[in-house]
């Protein structure tokens, strides 16, 4: 492992029992790196997170390494994770109002992740998480520190959460659809100031989502995700504009734009048929297969990731150079 | 407006739903023992209508007062101003047999699939369950079969319990029980915000074809303008419990006058934007 490298994944497995999640996946994220992960629910996105921050409910069990600072998290005791977690490597929950203790005031909380990872005084902590607040424009933030998360706005909940997860500038952030339980009109302000916080501090983003265009964002490099495999990986452009894996290229011609408006009248939105399958009932070989048009017998056998910079899973790829609607 | 539009407002000119001058007040919570009790305006004086076969959109951000209106429409509420009207006469002084009617008529699909159907009952008696409660007399066999058939689903769906579906499935089957009393309107509350990309796409295709084929009319509430452009011809803009503007969705996006109209276009986020880098400024 390179020094540069600050997530190196390989051979994961999120299991219960017979059902594997996350079957086998690999990829690494190097310093300062925005990845993306993208996926619908039932692929195996959150579990991966959760397995890389050991937040896995009991149950599950993982194989396979997560590297990291030069340890393997999958090895280490809970008391040693529990030194690294906020530290070296954080995480942004999707529903911040379950994620923040509701019976304690916000600046306390964030507070607490600073003094448990740093040797500072309560009041110099708390000058920090003045600061912290600042950077993430919350309003009257002296008295927003002694607010209760109740108090606080969908969007304000959200911001002292990254102020959480960026305060002890970690080398890698984890954000699992940060914005999807926000308003639209807010989701903007929430990505800008989590841009601008991860740019500041040089930490490398994981970006959890469904949602393609907050990753084309957010991101420089993507990972599809589909029944627990990786499917396509590459650098956003070159796969978002370009997509090789026919799952990807449904993903993103099923997404309604304000730029063709035309649709409105007769013309329907392309769709990809069916829907994800159940784990028990994912089919074997790729995954993707059941709600495939390109699908023949070749593909009960599991395809491996191929390409140059981007590779797809895929037994009969697209043409890298078939257009996409809107792109 | 489309041509469709159109023509059936000039044969049929009476709006089949309307709000007209609708407010809505809430009192909050006593702040002290003996003090009065404040009102929230929920809705003021807001004027919204659907004339039969139309797809009507209904954007806004959260609190603008979407849902209110949406109780409004379907006479869970009465409006503390205004008259709520359904084919040209007030909801509110309908007689039993009118009243009997209106609610037959105007059916709701609501955001999550999982919290709108009961766990304990099996697809096929919750599909039932709204003939009975409005007392309609018919096959109820056939009107299942049939209704199924409207939303692409099959009968093995009917002996099945919710938690054995996806998300996309079950908003069918909450699509097809809301078809089961013959409606002619079906107001969708964010039908397709708690589904997943590829699935979105399906359900707002069959929204679209339901109104097309059963000349439904359809009022769709939704957060996200690029769902409502896709499935509806009119959209009215709400914001702080008024409706703020009105008019076809590619002109409301292309030139939006309103500020909260040009606040929602500007908070869409398109893959092309994302890839220009200019997505976040």
């Amino acid at each position: 492992m390179t020094t540069q490298t600050v997530l190196d994944v390989r051979g994961l497995v999120v299991r219960r029992d017979d059902l594997k999640a996350v079957r086998n996946v690999d990829f690494q994220i190097r310093a300062g790196q925005r990845v993306g992960l993208v996926g619908e629910s039932g692929a195996g996105k959150s579990l991966t997170a959760l397995a890389v921050m050991g937040l896995l409910q009991p149950g599950w069990t993982t194989e396979g390494q997560v590297l990291h600072d030069n340890v393997d998290l999958t090895t280490i005791s809970d008391r040693e994770f529990s030194n690294r977690r906020g530290r070296t490597v954080s995480m942004v929950f999707q529903d911040p109002l379950s994620a923040l203790n509701p019976t304690k005031r916000v600046g306390a909380q964030v507070s607490w992740v600073i003094r448990r990872h740093t040797k500072v005084t309560r009041d110099e902590a708390r000058a920090r998480v003045l600061d912290l607040f600042k950077q993430m424009h919350l309003p009257r933030p002296e008295q927003l520190l002694r607010a209760y998360p109740h108090e606080l706005s969908g969007g304000q909940r959200q911001r002292v959460m990254i102020a959480m997860a960026i305060a002890c500038y970690p080398q890698l952030i984890i954000a699992d659809e940060p914005t999807t339980a926000l308003d639209v009109t807010v989701q903007k302000q929430v990505l800008r100031l989590l841009d601008g916080a991860v740019k500041d501090r040089g930490s490398a983003l994981l970006m959890i989502t469904h949602d393609l265009p907050v990753i084309a964002a957010m991101c420089d490099y993507v990972m599809v995700m589909y029944g627990g495999r990786l499917v396509e990986q590459g650098p956003v452009g070159e796969v978002f504009r370009s997509p090789r894996h026919p799952y990807t290229k449904g993903l993103l011609e099923s997404q309604p734009t304000l730029d063709n408006i035309e649709l409105e009248g007769t013309t329907r939105l392309p769709s990809i048929r069916g829907s994800v399958p159940p784990l028990h009932a994912m089919p074997t070989g790729c995954p993707f297969r059941t709600r495939c048009d390109r699908a023949t017998a070749q593909c009960e056998i599991v395809p491996e990731l191929e390409g140059d910079t981007s590779q797809a899973a895929c037994w009969h790829p697209l043409d890298a150079h078939s257009p996409v609607v809107g792109a | 407006m489309t041509a469709r539009t159109a023509d059936t407002a000039a044969t049929d000119a009476v709006p089949i739903i309307a709000a007209r001058g609708v407010c809505q007040e809430y009192k909050l919570a006593r702040k002290s023992l003996f003090g009065q009790r404040e009102r929230l305006a929920a809705l003021q004086d807001v004027d919204f209508h659907a004339m039969p076969g139309e797809a009507v959109g209904l954007v806004g951000e959260s609190g603008s007062g979407k849902s209110t209106l949406t109780r409004v429409l379907v006479g869970r509420e009465r409006p503390t101003a205004g008259v709520m009207e359904y084919e040209g006469r007030d909801v509110w002084s309908l007689d039993g047999a009118g009243r009997r009617q209106f609610r037959r008529s105007v059916q709701v699909v609501l955001q999550n699939p999982r919290s709108s159907l009961d766990p304990r009952m099996t697809v096929g008696v919750s599909l039932v369950q709204p003939l009975r409660a409005l007392h309609i007399d018919v096959d109820p066999k056939a009107r299942v079969r049939e209704v199924l058939e409207q939303v692409g689903l099959g009968v093995d769906v009917l002996s099945k319990y919710p938690h054995e579906f996806s998300g996309g499935q079950l908003q069918r089957i909450a699509i097809a029980r809301a078809l089961m009393p013959h409606p002619k309107v079906v107001i969708a509350d964010e039908p397709v915000s708690a589904l997943d990309v590829s699935i979105q796409a399906q359900v707002l295709n069959l929204l679209k074809d339901l109104v097309a084929e059963l000349g439904l009319t359809l009022v769709l509430i939704a957060h996200d303008l690029s769902v409502v452009a896709y499935t509806t011809s009119r959209v009215a803009v709400m914001s702080a419990g008024r409706i703020v503007e009105t008019g076809r969705p590619a002109d409301l996006f292309r030139h939006p006058t309103a500020e909260a109209t040009q606040a929602l276009v500007d908070s869409v986020l398109t893959v092309e934007k994302g890839l220009e880098g200019s997505a976040l400024l």
